[in-house]
């Protein structure tokens, strides 16, 4: 039921952990539904340089998160923020439509910690 | 995925079992040779007929009853769908109350919801944190306008053992008409409709060794009820179709084969059982079992493991070779949790990171032993990958505003 890619990315899942001191957390879903996606994102000079994510969820939720970390790492924060829930779904090349919503919930993750990182930028000011 | 070498251990047996040799062996002349229609009435047709006929006195014999109180079906769906709507709209009635748990198959659930909404009531009847129901609520649960009580005999995902006898005999001392959903438990459960009190069971062949797309419907005789498919009258009028010959010889040899081996082959699933349920939860940190510890039938062992989601966890397996599942197959690829799992007031979190483990005949101790040792190391794999752990444990609504 599961691409290769999707399970590539579920047995080897890249940037799995923490960022202790991350300019940006992005915190979605809920453990009842049965997904909750962690991610940290690390900014130097506008561009992600550090990604990471921790996930409770299913393989599809799993391998988005990894994903998203693949596709945002390296980018500038603009062009993180366009990263849409599709380019997630295609990167993994499909996804069972019952777990579409698993590429919505890490590309909302991803504009979270974004939120999250401008939030505090704008505060320090 | 590495080839060759990969192991293949199937611990999934509630889902389906493979067909015996034996079995495939008595189906194969009607396919080619002997493939008349049991309705015909030359040689052709009178070959089939006969075999349809011994068949139904397998099954007959396997449950204790006589053989013109078996109708075969398509599977144990249609039969339990043809129990419930079959009794509950017999002759047209419309209204009335209908009794069941909330634990049953949703091959009972759905016709009971259907007729809710046509106009009848319906008491789901609760389960204990144990996974059983209390005959004394079903009985409570007793109006003077049920028409139907339909309590499963073991529950398919956490295996759990119902008291249908007592519900037997509180159904017969209220005259009320009382279905059972046998699927799990054939083969395992010794079963005599006469002496439990039984009204309605239903089966399926492929849960038992037997191919698919074929099943059964005891109906006690004199019992009220209503066919559902209509046509040339076959089964004596109840489910018109032309018979699925080598299906019927199928699931008669595997009737016959469950009861002659059941003893043996319980034993030793008993055994492999045992060791899982004492096992796992000595092997993995914050693994517990579900459903009552000895109330179960001899082949489930069903665990739920904190801090992961069971998807995860069946792939990962399946990546050792082992096939698992998370509950029932009929409902893998829906976000809900198991129904049967909130009905034992386990948490939605909880009931997410759930593992089934079903055996059967051909399992052997060593494939337990080798699950023993695969498991802990994906238990922790996955919980590295978990936000949620021991000092950080998973509170309502964690996570974030988007649901």
């Amino acid at each position: 039921m599961y691409s290769d890619k999707v399970m590539d990315h579920f047995t080897n899942p890249r940037n799995v952990g923490e960022i202790p001191d991350a300019d940006g957390i992005g915190k979605v879903g809920n453990p009842q539904c049965g997904d909750v996606m962690w991610l940290y994102i690390k900014v130097k000079d506008d561009i992600i340089t550090d990604i990471k994510f921790k996930t409770f969820g299913c393989g599809a939720a799993i391998a988005t998160s990894s994903m998203i970390t693949e596709l945002a790492k390296g980018k500038t924060v603009e062009e993180a923020k366009v990263i849409s829930r599709g380019d997630v779904a295609n990167a993994l090349e499909g996804l069972p439509p019952q777990k579409l919503h698993c590429s919505n919930l890490a590309a909302d993750a991803l504009r979270e910690a974004i939120k999250d990182y401008e939030a505090k930028k704008a505060t320090k000011g | 995925m590495t080839a060759g070498k990969r192991r293949s251990i199937y611990f999934d047996h509630s889902a389906t079992t493979s067909v015996l040799p034996e079995v495939a062996d008595a189906m194969r002349p009607y396919f080619s040779d002997k493939y008349g229609n049991a309705s015909s009435l030359h040689s052709f047709g009178r070959e089939a007929r006969s075999s349809i006929e011994r068949a139904r006195a397998s099954v007959a014999s396997l449950l204790g009853c006589d053989p013109s109180e078996v109708f075969f079906t398509s599977s144990g769906t249609e039969a339990d769908n043809l129990a419930i709507s079959g009794v509950a709209t017999y002759r047209g009635r419309s209204k009335g109350h209908i009794i069941t748990t909330a634990i049953e198959h949703h091959a009972v659930l759905e016709p009971c919801e259907r007729l809710r909404r046509l106009g009848f009531d319906l008491t789901l009847v609760p389960v204990s944190k144990d996974g059983i129901v209390d005959s004394g609520d079903v009985e409570r649960a007793v109006r003077d306008d049920t028409v139907l009580i339909s309590v499963m005999m073991a529950n398919n995902e956490i295996g759990t053992i119902q008291p249908y006898k007592e519900v037997g005999s509180i159904a017969a001392s209220h005259g009320i008409p009382f279905h059972t959903d046998a699927v799990q438990a054939i083969g395992k459960l010794p079963i005599n409709v006469k002496a439990d009190r039984v009204d309605l069971l239903s089966l399926s062949a492929h849960k038992f060794h037997g191919p698919k797309g074929v099943g059964a419907l005891y109906v006690k005789k004199g019992t009220e009820i209503e066919p559902m498919i209509r046509g040339g009258g076959q089964e004596r009028g109840l489910r018109s179709s032309t018979e699925n010959v080598p299906g019927i010889v199928g699931l008669g040899v595997a009737a016959e084969i469950a009861k002659r081996d059941r003893e043996r082959t319980c034993s030793k699933m008993k055994g492999l059982r045992d060791k899982l349920i004492e096992e796992i939860p000595r092997l993995v940190p914050r693994a517990y079992l579900n459903g009552h510890p000895t109330k179960r039938l001899v082949n489930n062992a069903h665990f739920r493991f904190d801090f992961i989601e069971g998807e995860g966890l069946i792939l990962q397996l399946d990546l050792k070779g082992v096939a698992a599942s998370t509950g029932s197959a009929c409902s893998t690829g829906s976000p809900d949790p198991s129904h049967v799992l909130l009905a034992m007031g386990i948490s939605h979190e909880q009931a997410h990171g759930s593992l089934r483990l079903t055996l059967g005949r051909d399992n052997t101790e060593e494939e337990v032993v080798y699950l023993l040792g695969v498991l802990p190391e994906v238990v922790s794999r996955l919980r590295e990958i978990s936000p949620f752990n021991e000092s950080r444990p998973i509170t309502q609504g964690e996570g974030g505003s988007r649901v």
